[in-house]
């Protein structure tokens, strides 16, 4: 019993990440239609750029800050370069433009960073709690919160305020709401800031445990994206519950079956949940007009 | 006179084959021109499945994957001849992607990346684990394909890389005849068509499903093919070979290059196999270049390279 706690603690912990990384992936794509493969490179930045700052002397909570605010300014950036001028492209296109991107953020980040592997210190120290015979890292549990206090940040500013029904409403019908008046190409930016504010946020809580390197970005965004998919592209509960999902099959999969193939029942169980509902989870069942 | 496009596609190939060697300074030249054809079949098959059907692959390079450890592991394991194997990976690619394709080929656009990517992923992973029978990360030795030692003693004698300049370029030529022969067939016509529109498609009587799964399958032979010669041609091959990374490369390739025809991609499949060669001038910045040429492609050359600036130049002519 108490090693199927400990899965499931090493599993939330994941799954906490990834849903983070696919909470990015849906609101980049409600606001444009873009699958962002460079999400995954966000998260990366987060954990680097709270190291360096660290190690420059800045207190680790302002480390913190100012990674996700650089990393938001960097969405930012990439949307108006790359994104933007690239309106109206294919998917395929799209997905070799954000692809670029990463790979071009990742070729920057060896640059500064250098190829070693970076950590820093735990927000709440490195004793584990002991849960009825499991344990958990405090960290964890920063991870965890973070997941939850974004998610219901985020429900609350897509329910209950302007900007935020302004951003539903251009996911909706981007026309539509330009006609009412809504600055579309504002939308965009700011769900391109957030996107990336979210996914350096989980590099900044995930990296004391996970650590970090230039080349951890792919993997989170393959994962993050799986999460996505899962629930259903372009619904937040369904990332956050894909997210959760796919953490917990691959901690469960390590535990009790292989860990080599802990990376592959969690695509093992999207195929088959896709082959049952082509929508994911939680998607809406599209009608094309024809 | 006037020639179709088809001869015109099968010319110009057949004369940069055979001219380009004039130009080489070193033997070396042969190698990256022989990386350049075998990039460009696996390119020629996700032309047919992209460019003709519109259907996304992310997992291709799993079929290369299977191709390349069938002509590692079935002579040794079987006895089988490692030209025999090349058809047999081939073989068994084709049915792996008939019995996946079925079920992912009704998801559409992201859903159908994901899913392949899925399967691609498996692929990769089953050869890196098996340590067993595959070695594992580490990669494991191909046997020699023998058709070089046969030349010689009919009297054509090649260096290694010579040989497989040619090989792998008529194969790539063969490759190219048959796409662009598809293209203009019936089958061909009606894939177009369903990539135009799913449900136009439909209402004058294509079996929707019935094509992409062909064009599923035809590519994802392609994809084993190249696998193949890749294998035989370096003698030796890694689970890299199916990596993830192997599959956007060849997407990449084709879209950078221009999907929609088979010269265009093969195009493609030149520029991004010259490029991390010449890159190498760039030292650490090699990665960052390589990102933005592929961002710079997409947002200024839409349709890729070789249309945009044939375009071009028909546009001065006028």
């Amino acid at each position: 019993m108490s090693e199927l706690l400990q899965f499931l603690f090493s599993g939330v912990t994941v799954g906490a990440v990834y849903a983070l990384v696919a909470l990015g992936f849906t609101i980049i794509y409600n606001a444009s239609d873009v699958v962002n493969f460079a999400q995954g490179e966000f998260v990366m930045l987060g954990g680097m750029i709270t190291f360096a700052a660290h190690a420059a002397g800045l207190p680790l909570p302002l480390a913190a800050i100012s990674a996700i605010v650089l990393t938001a300014a960097l969405g930012v950036a990439m949307n108006k370069l790359a994104i933007e001028p690239a309106r109206g492209a294919p998917v395929v296109s799209l997905i070799i433009i954000t692809i670029g991107a990463s790979i071009f953020i990742q070729g920057a980040a060896q640059i500064a960073f250098g190829k070693q592997i970076h950590s820093y210190p735990a927000f709440s120290g490195d004793t584990p709690i002991r849960v009825a015979g499991a344990t958990i890292l405090p960290q964890s549990l920063w991870v965890i919160g973070g997941a939850v206090a974004v998610f219901i940040a985020l429900w609350l500013f897509f329910t209950r305020t302007l900007l935020g029904r302004a951003v539903l409403a251009t996911s909706n019908n981007r026309l539509a709401a330009q006609l009412v008046g809504i600055n579309t190409n504002f939308v965009m930016t700011l769900s391109f800031a957030l996107s990336a504010g979210i996914g350096a946020l989980a590099g900044v809580l995930a990296t004391p445990i996970t650590l970090t390197a230039y080349n951890v970005g792919i993997a989170f965004a393959l994962k993050g994206f799986a999460g996505a998919m899962l629930g259903g592209m372009g619904n937040p509960k369904g990332a956050l519950v894909g997210g959760f999902a796919i953490g917990l099959i691959e901690a469960l999969t390590a535990g009790y079956l292989s860990s080599t193939y802990k990376d592959a029942a969690a695509f093992v169980v999207i195929l088959a949940v896709l082959f049952f509902m082509p929508q994911g989870l939680f998607g809406r069942k599209s009608t094309d007009r024809v | 006179m006037k020639i179709s496009a088809k001869s015109a596609t099968l010319l110009v190939l057949v004369v940069l084959v055979a001219l380009s060697p004039l130009l080489f300074p070193s033997n070396f030249y042969y190698r990256v021109g022989a990386l350049i054809f075998v990039n460009a079949i696996a390119v020629t098959g996700i032309v047919i499945l992209t460019g003709y059907a519109g259907q996304v692959s992310l997992g291709h390079a799993g079929f290369a994957g299977i191709g390349a450890y069938a002509c590692a592991l079935a002579p040794v394991h079987w006895g089988i001849h490692p030209g025999l194997a090349l058809f047999l990976g081939a073989g068994i690619s084709g049915v792996l992607a008939y019995l996946v394709g079925r079920p992912i080929l009704r998801l559409h656009g992201y859903y159908l990346g994901v899913a392949t990517l899925g399967f691609g992923i498996l692929v990769a992973m089953i050869l890196t684990n098996e340590r067993g029978l595959t070695r594992g990360p580490d990669g494991i030795d191909v046997p020699d394909l023998g058709l070089r030692a046969l030349l010689g003693e009919l009297g054509l004698s090649l260096s290694n890389g010579q040989f497989w300049y040619f090989f792998t370029g008529l194969c790539m030529i063969l490759g190219a005849w048959i796409a662009l022969n598809l293209h203009d067939s019936p089958t061909g016509r009606a894939l177009r068509a369903l990539h135009g529109s799913e449900v136009a498609a439909r209402t004058v009587g294509i079996d929707v499903a019935q094509l992409k799964l062909r064009a599923f399958v035809i590519s994802a032979v392609y994809a084993s093919i190249s696998g193949s010669l890749l294998a035989l041609q370096n003698r030796f091959v890694t689970p890299d070979v199916a990596g993830f990374m192997h599959s956007i490369e060849m997407v990449t390739m084709a879209v950078l290059g221009g999907v929609g025809s088979v010269l265009g991609a093969i195009f493609g499949a030149a520029i991004l196999t010259l490029l991390p060669q010449v890159l190498t001038v760039f030292a650490e910045y090699e990665h960052m270049v390589l990102g933005l040429v592929m961002i710079l492609v997409m947002i200024f050359l839409r349709e890729g390279l070789l249309p945009s600036i044939l375009k071009k130049l028909r546009g001065k002519d006028e």
